[in-house]
């Protein structure tokens, strides 16, 4: 054993002396680039940086951005380059290694106007072929915007390397711009490029062709107007397709928040005002699954909002049942005064909550998977507003089976059609006004757990969706999930439609007037009930 | 013919309720400025303007007690013609402060100046006047009560849709306040006043003065609301209350009746706000929040709708239970209290505090009056 050790030890010298002496003699393209900058001349510094740009090598781009700025060293008795990091520590530019203590003849690469060009260049062109792909990516859109001419003969190598589509699309269209500002392209190159431009169609192409030089010839001119008017059509379309979108997720948020509203005033007449509490109550239980997963097994934290949905259903519908057991039952056929009852308990709960978990925002997380975003066209979509929408149209069909296909739903409307002659056929109308008001207030606290994923969760929560919950019931009429439906998109799309004219606010404000409006032509929503339900 | 028309309209009960009121007006700014703070007697001036204060809710209760407990019109914005009654009194109290602003513009007002605005905008010419800034006090509010009237009722908008259209006028209102290019100051409001007709807003003279002018408003409105409702005009408006459809079948002009009392509601309303912001010294947006109306309604259904007297008596009580509460360790459970009394109001004592009283009175009456029905005297609530 011992022998072994011995042998081993000189075995590991031996081999230690042998790379000692092998690694100076494995110079290479990049190792004698550097060697150039040792000459203290200008010519030969224009060698070394079109070498060492040319070979490759990882630390060529540090080397040429030292020596932009004035951090690369040499030493002329050593023929070393050195790069001068921050914190003084001096770095060998062969090796990359740190050197332990500063050569006596330690000399700055001397730099002047035509190097300096050259060295920006050669700094392009460099980042242009980096390894990483998003580097690339940047440079070929700092190149798009800076238009510089000299990059040219980088971008055209770099377009020949590049194997990722995404970068070489980019640099195609780096490359058009620069040929399209180009004072010795020719007009079939520039022609091409405003085709190229064209068709990436955002904002950056129409800068783009619109600051076109004074000196380009017509036809040059006349196909970029052609490509501005067809890039505006195409972004105007966009910007629509975009706040449809918004609208939608808005709308997507209005409907959670009032089908809940809707099944309990159509079904009881009873207005709610402590439902957006309901809503709050849903939030909050999001944030106390989180809390508890956070303290005792993070790994499930991606399932949080899973255990978090049934929860909230439960937890919200059971004090929905207490508050129509407790309270609202002795009030049937009084809605003024339910409404004031269910105010004060909206209060109540309000503060209640304040009091146990302070009157900050809470931090709720969204699980990785409801994190991020991705591009369609020209608009970015985040995913958690895509799972809203999804999870809203989905409580939505759900709801609609259970009133169609079950027994419950049955008997719900029934006596929503008929109280009187429900109740003659046998049906339970207190029960079911009891699971009803649960119904509706569990939707809440689903509603809760999805806003809780894009809005602050405070006990004023509920407060900021109670009157437009209310908006979309009142305008999408009563007693029919469809006409709830209607105006939750509705009132979402034509939100975010009026926003860009008249800004949130005032678009926020010709919405109620609008509504206001519309009470007066219909004053029983879009889907009013027709028959003897109107009067009762 | 007037003066008649008010002698019949107040029976015993209001004349007693207009006394206690008149000797309040009286009492009070004498026991403030003439007694010396040394007596017992004596009322420092945080209690006059507290207590003007609460005249002036008061009289918005009033207001809502006409149209809810009267007409069955449960309005939840009636804090928005408060409100604006209380931004015309700011706007003529913003003009007065003259060169005496931080910024010594002689016309704009100082948020104006921090804002850049160039010149006044049109519609706050004339404010510098009293008679016309008084004159919008009544106007601005009426005439959106009576715009929004005239579309709501006509178009048979009642009940709670009408409750929650209200609140969302009020909700846009307090929005649109909000922004700084309404140019009404925007959050921070109208604040910072100085004189009010030549005098110190400050001054203990003028605070007792704007409290019996409070009283007086009060018990003008008592009066206004007390000849309506006795009269042949308002056993109409109960009748609407009671059975809209029948009153509309006999050939009454429901909508008529309900945008005259309506209206008239919203004047009173704003009469109040303009005598709060005097005495509070401030008014903002927040005073058009959704909450603030629904409060209000509460004041009347503690103390008793469709009695007057007990909305006067509601909107004092709550508020001083309010000032109580907030003011000292309890401020944490001032919520749970309100919300506890618009539950426990509701549900036990649906007349309110006066209406039960009545109810109780009348009771007696009739067990001593033995076979002698007495009606009842207070109405049932509204549908």
């Amino acid at each position: 054993m011992r022998v072994f050790g011995d042998r081993f030890i000189a075995l590991v010298l031996v081999l230690g002396v042998l790379a000692a002496v092998i690694t100076p003699a494995r110079a290479g393209p990049y190792e004698d680039a550097l060697a150039h900058f040792t000459a203290d001349s200008f010519d030969q510094t224009i060698d070394g940086i079109n070498a060492v740009a040319a070979s490759g090598n990882a630390l060529a781009a540090p080397v040429i951005r030292a020596l932009q700025e004035g951090r690369l060293f040499f030493s002329a008795d050593g023929k070393r380059v050195f790069i001068r990091e921050q914190g003084d520590r001096l770095i060998d530019a062969a090796t990359g290694q740190p050197v332990a203590s500063d050569p006596p003849d330690l000399a700055p690469v001397r730099l002047n106007n035509r190097l300096r060009r050259i060295v920006e260049a050669a700094l392009g062109s460099l980042t242009l072929m980096a390894p990483d792909p998003g580097k690339r990516l940047e440079a070929a859109q700092a190149v798009l915007k800076s238009k510089d001419p000299n990059a040219l003969p980088a971008l055209d190598q770099a377009i020949a390397k590049e194997s990722d589509a995404r970068v070489k699309q980019a640099l195609t269209e780096a490359r058009a711009a620069v040929v399209l500002y180009s004072d010795n392209a020719s007009d079939d190159e520039k022609l091409d490029a405003i085709a190229l431009i064209r068709q990436r169609g955002d904002q950056d192409a129409l800068a783009l062709l619109g600051g076109l030089p004074a000196s380009a010839s017509p036809a040059v001119k006349k196909a970029a107007a052609d490509a501005i008017a067809s890039v505006q059509n195409s972004l105007a379309l966009w910007t629509a397709v975009q706040n449809a979108w918004y609208g939608l997720s808005l709308g997507s948020v209005l409907l959670l928040a009032a089908i809940g509203l809707a099944i309990t005033f159509g079904v009881m007449g009873v207005i709610n005002m402590a439902h957006g509490e309901m809503v709050m109550l849903g939030a909050y239980t999001t944030f106390v699954v989180q809390e508890v997963i956070r303290a005792r097994n993070p790994a499930l934290f991606d399932y949080s909002l899973a255990i978090a949905i049934p929860l909230a259903f439960l937890v919200a519908g059971f004090v929905g049942i207490l508050i129509e057991r407790g309270i609202i039952r002795f009030l049937y056929g009084r809605p003024l005064e339910t409404l004031l009852a269910t105010w004060g308990l909206s209060l109540i709960i309000q503060q209640a909550v304040r009091t146990a978990f302070g009157p900050t925002n809470k931090d709720v997380g969204n699980p990785s998977w409801m994190s991020g975003s991705f591009d369609l066209g020209h608009i970015t979509i985040t995913y958690n507003r895509l799972w809203i929408i999804v999870f809203t149209l989905l409580i939505f069909v759900g709801l609609l089976g259970l009133l169609r296909f079950t027994r419950f739903g049955l008997e719900m409307r029934a006596v929503t059609q008929n109280r009187a002659m429900a109740a003659s056929m046998g049906i339970r109308t207190s029960r079911i006004d009891a699971l009803t008001f649960g119904l509706g207030s569990g939707i809440a606290g689903l509603a809760g757990v999805a806003l809780s994923q894009i809005d602050n969760v405070s006990p004023n929560l509920g407060q900021g969706y109670i009157i437009d919950s209310f908006m979309v019931v009142v305008f999408g009429g009563v007693g029919n999930l469809w006409g709830t439906l209607v105006g939750a998109f509705t009132l979402g799309i034509a939100n975010k439609f009026l926003e860009p004219y008249a800004g949130a606010v005032l678009g926020k404000i010709a919405i109620l007037v609008l509504i206001i409006l519309f009470i007066q032509k219909r004053p029983r929503g879009l889907f009013a009930l027709k028959g003897r339900a109107v009067e009762a | 013919m007037i003066a008649g028309m008010v002698v019949r309209s107040l029976d015993r009960g209001a004349i007693a309720f207009l006394a206690t009121l008149a000797a309040i007006g009286i009492l009070v700014p004498v026991l403030n400025l003439l007694v010396p703070a040394t007596s017992p007697f004596h009322l420092s001036s945080y209690f006059v303007a507290l207590f003007g204060k609460y005249l002036c809710f008061a009289l918005l209760a009033l207001s809502i007690d006409l149209i809810w407990g009267y007409c069955g019109i449960l309005s939840l914005g009636h804090g928005a013609f408060f409100a604006l009654g209380g931004y015309a009194m700011g706007m003529y109290l913003m003009r007065q402060i003259g060169t005496r602003g931080v910024y010594a513009h002689p016309v704009l007002p100082d948020f104006m100046v921090f804002l850049n605005w160039p010149e006044l905008p049109v519609y706050w010419y004339g404010f510098q006047h009293f008679a016309y800034a008084a004159f919008m006090v009544l106007f601005v509010p009426g005439l959106l009560a009576f715009v929004f009237g005239w579309f709501a009722f006509r178009s048979r908008v009642t009940g709670v849709y009408l409750s929650i259209i209200t609140q969302a006028l009020t909700f846009a209102l307090m929005l649109g306040f909000f922004r700084n290019n309404f140019g009404f100051g925007g959050n921070n409001g109208l604040t910072d006043f100085k004189d009010i007709l030549g005098f110190n807003v400050q001054a203990p003279g003028t605070r007792a003065a704007l409290f019996m002018i409070s009283a007086f408003a009060l018990m003008l409105g008592f009066v206004i609301c007390r000849v309506i409702v006795s009269s042949k005009f308002g056993k109409v408006l109960v009748a609407i209350r009671d059975a809209e459809a029948r009153t509309r079948f006999l050939g009454y002009r429901v909508e008529a009746y309900k945008l005259f009392v309506f209206t008239l509601s919203a004047c009173m309303a704003g009469v109040a706000g303009a005598l709060y912001v005097p005495q509070v010294g401030i008014i903002n947006p927040s005073e058009f929040s959704p909450g603030n109306s629904i409060e209000a309604v509460i004041w009347v259904a503690v103390g008793g709708r469709g009695t007057l007297t007990g909305a006067v008596l509601g909107a004092v009580l709550v508020n001083y239970g309010k000032t109580y509460f907030t003011s000292g360790f309890l401020a944490p459970y001032w919520l749970f209290v309100l919300g506890g009394l618009f539950i426990a109001v509701t549900l036990l004592l649906p007349r309110g505090v006066v209406g039960t009283i009545h109810h109780w009175w009348g009771q007696w009456r009739e067990r001593q009056a033995g076979a002698a029905r007495v009606p009842d005297a207070s109405p049932r609530p509204a549908e």
